[in-house]
């Protein structure tokens, strides 16, 4: 949809960034490029990059989502919850899970959109009172995986199902995942629907585009994509607690979407760049927790994103000025 | 006579090569009132804000107590005693009355504190004289419109303005409102203060005015005193030379009614409602002065706003308001006035525009066929004539006629049995706008009902069948291809024609 050589541009840069600093991390420290070195930063970009996936829909239409982490520790404790105390079944409490996300992300697309309300206010109130839920409803102690769903912790994190290569299952789930929503933003009449909102709501509206409709599925896809990650951060973990699990999270998505070229502003958004944007925010986390110590993590990814962006932003003027 | 406060003298200014002002001279006297009028891009606003210090002229001499002088900005033409009130109002709504009548100008003490209490004395004396009566706190944004146009008066009069240029200051006015305006405007002229301002309405112009200045396509037409005043021999003036008539051609036989619009009222225009129908195969124009209503009804009608009241039907069948997406379901189609921000997403490829309206079309199994968009828009790019590098360029990049024709180009496929173009060729080439008529024309005659909005008289009367003048919201007039003349037209257009009928 967009002027197909531009896009392509932009990913490639960002590919080419990623090579470079996969290179200097690599000659840094040997450790970061180990079989287990390799599998810890896929398996930590596949979960990330799950929700990262969701948020970069609702960034095309130029909103936010910040009540990602809470949602994923709201879904964490209850997933063992209501196998336990309410005895469902596996897939029961997963269809829970997802029916519940969709509603939550459908009551912020309403509230935005009828209510005209702004994105960062309606899901900063969601952050609050998820996270409240998640403490109310998983009473203050630490939320087990149960026996019976043991197995799960393995299948769908940390085995490695292709063999001898260490790519974990989470990040075969993110790649299946990201190959559906390309399809989806790329090939139907739904996506392109939903990055011409992106651009220009009010063209959109004058080409009978149901603006209203398209923007409330992007919060019900985030907050699903939020839903069914907080699980699989649960799965990661075995136990989760909701005064805190998750917390954040929605920040290191919505960093890797701005690596990936997403664009706050709405309309701009490609899903290989998202992937390559987790991808990066997977190996600065990796690298600085080998090569310096954990602590620096947060300050060197900001750091990382704030350089990226103005390099961004000369570079366009740069361009714009020598067109 | 005494000497004019402000002489202007061959005053001449051209934007982006087209001329606003060619060489108009004026004088301005104490103690008058001077109303400004001319058709839609007469240069009016222009010449106000030449005498404004808003815009540099290119040539000509401003002449101030007579002195010659240059208004480098509105802030010298402030010092001067020149006040300018825009027709937007340059209010800051979030502040209060006094903050507002001083704003920039703020009175401190001890150097660096705000004078609160001396502002409120002077404001709330400013206030008294014009008849206003809030408290100077009153923050701005519970004021009517008419209120605020008042605090800007308030404000000029702070500044010891001797001149007072008010852009259509009762455009947004209710009669009540107009006529609080005008009694501050007499107090005003008493006081020997020159009061300048562009109206559209002759009533109101023939009531208060001493005198009346009138402009056609950047020149001075003519001025006409107090005692001259008539409403014919103005819009002769505004008229200027009249048009070659409409080009003899075959008329067209307009075939059954496709849209019929009835009672309609908008927010723009809660008082007035608006009826009138669209007939298959005919150009129906819509004229009337900026602010008509005209482009709120067709909003209404295609269902980007909700209208307060009224129905709405195509072929028979009541539409339902407020949804674009039914609209187009049911044939309508809308190019709309402002091309860059709702007719097309410029950052988006030519294709992208096109296809966007009917996007399903082009994905019968759920899944878009990227081939089947490309042929088409091939196809529609050629029949259009449409200049570019290709299908894959983005419409920001191309000229202004070419925006139109993709504009245009993606309702053709749908080939809609009504559909509405707002100003069809505004800010488009000679060349481009003769191939937007083409199209036009070959729209009415393959059947569809044709509605164009456009406050340009010349490309009204020449492609109509039926021209509909709006004025204030309501039809003042309809008239037939034959009774047409730019005359007839500005007649209804300005609410000076004895033929409207009661709303």
């Amino acid at each position: 949809m967009n002027s197909l050589f531009a896009s392509h541009q932009k990913t490639l840069v960002i590919a080419a960034l990623l090579a470079v600093l996969t290179a200097v991390c690599a000659w840094l420290e040997p450790r970061f490029i180990s079989v287990d070195g390799i599998g810890l930063i896929l398996k930590y970009a596949g979960l990330y990059g799950l929700i990262a996936l969701g948020v970069s829909f609702v960034i095309i239409t130029g909103g936010i989502d910040l009540s990602i982490g809470s949602w994923i520790g709201l879904s964490a404790v209850l997933f063992p919850v209501l196998l336990r105390d309410y005895g469902l079944s596996t897939t029961s409490a997963l269809a829970v899970i997802i029916l519940l996300s969709a509603a939550a992300g459908a009551l912020h697309g309403l509230l935005i959109t009828r209510l005209r309300l702004q994105p960062f206010l309606v899901t900063l109130c969601g952050l609050f009172i998820y996270r409240g839920l998640a403490r109310i409803i998983g009473g203050n102690r630490e939320q087990m995986v149960p026996q019976a769903q043991q197995w799960m912790r393995s299948t769908f994190v940390k085995a490695q199902p292709l063999g001898d290569l260490p790519i974990p299952s989470v990040f075969l789930l993110l790649l299946v995942a990201a190959a559906l929503s390309a399809v989806f933003l790329n090939h139907t009449v739904w996506g392109r629907h939903l990055i011409a909102t992106g651009r220009n709501e009010q063209a959109a509206r004058f080409s009978g585009v149901n603006t209203s409709a398209v923007r409330i599925t992007a919060y019900i896809l985030c907050s699903i994509f939020a839903g069914l990650s907080g699980v699989l951060f649960l799965l990661e973990v075995n136990s989760a607690q909701g005064s805190g699990f998750g917390n954040f999270y929605e920040l290191w998505a919505i960093a890797g979407a701005v690596l990936g070229g997403c664009s706050l502003r709405g309309g701009q958004a490609g899903v290989t760049g998202v992937l390559l944007g987790i991808l990066m925010v997977a190996e600065v986390r990796q690298a600085v927790g080998l090569i310096v110590r954990d602590e620096f993590k947060e300050f060197v990814i900001g750091s990382f994103i704030l350089i990226g962006v103005v390099a961004d932003e000369l570079l366009s003027r740069f361009l714009s000025r020598s067109r | 006579m005494s000497a004019p406060l402000l002489s202007a003298r061959g005053i001449s200014k051209r934007f982006a090569g087209v001329r606003a002002l060619d060489n108009v001279s004026a004088d301005f006297f104490q103690g008058e009132v001077v109303a400004v009028m001319g058709e839609n891009g007469a240069g009016k606003s222009t010449l106000m804000k030449c005498l404004a210090g808003v815009h540099q002229p290119d040539s000509g001499t401003l002449t101030w107590n007579g002195k010659d002088l240059r208004i480098a900005s509105t802030r010298r033409a402030e010092q001067l005693g020149i006040a300018f009130i825009h027709q937007e109002l340059n209010l800051c709504d979030n502040l209060d009355v006094a903050a507002n009548v001083f704003l920039g100008r703020e009175l401190k003490k001890a150097g660096c504190f705000l004078d609160a209490a001396a502002m409120r004395a002077r404001t709330a004396a400013l206030l008294e004289r014009i008849g206003l009566r809030i408290p100077t706190n009153t923050p701005v944004s519970s004021l009517s419109i008419g209120q605020r146009q008042l605090v800007e008066i308030a404000r000029a009069l702070s500044l010891d303005a001797r001149m007072v240029i008010m852009d259509e200051p009762t455009s947004s006015l209710t009669a009540g409102e107009t006529a609080t305006l005008f009694s501050v405007v007499r107090d005003l002229r008493s006081a020997g203060i020159c009061v300048v301002f562009i109206s559209h309405r002759i009533p109101e112009i023939t009531a208060i005015a001493d005198r009346v200045i009138v402009l056609k396509d950047g020149r001075f037409t003519g001025t006409l005193t107090k005692s001259e005043l008539a409403p014919d021999r103005i819009v002769s003036l505004m008229v200027g030379r009249d048009l070659p008539p409409p080009e003899p051609r075959p008329l067209r036989q307009p075939g059954p009614v496709r849209l019929e619009v009835s009672n309609l009222r908008t927010a723009a225009f809660p008082a007035s409602q608006l009826s009138f129908s669209l007939r298959a195969g005919e150009i129906t124009g819509a004229a009337g002065l900026v602010g008509a209503g005209r482009t709120e009804a067709a909003r209404a009608i295609f269902g980007i706003d909700r209208p307060i009241a009224g129905t709405i039907s195509i072929d028979g069948n009541p539409l339902t308001h407020g949804n674009p997406r039914l609209a187009i379901r049911a044939g309508l189609a809308l190019v709309p006035e402002d091309r860059k921000e709702q007719g097309l997403i410029l950052d988006m490829a030519i294709r992208d525009n096109l296809s966007l309206p009917r996007l399903r079309h082009f994905a019968p199994s759920g899944f878009i066929s990227d081939a089947a968009i490309n042929r088409s828009a091939e196809d529609l790019s050629a029949s259009l004539s449409i200049r570019s590098t290709g299908i894959h360029k983005l419409v920001g990049e191309l000229s202004g006629g070419n925006q139109q024709k993709v504009a245009l180009g993606r309702w053709l496929a749908l080939s809609p049995g009504i559909i509405i173009l707002d100003e069809p060729t505004r800010g488009v080439d000679v060349g481009a706008k003769r191939e937007i008529y083409s199209l036009i024309e070959s729209l009415a005659a393959s059947g569809t009902a044709v509605l164009v909005i456009s406050s340009d008289l010349e490309e009204i009367l020449r492609l109509s069948d039926r021209i509909l003048v709006l004025h204030e919201g309501h039809l003042a007039g309809t008239l037939t291809r034959q009774e047409a003349s730019e005359a007839s037209v500005m007649q209804l257009a300005t609410g000076s024609s004895p033929r409207r009928p009661a709303a």
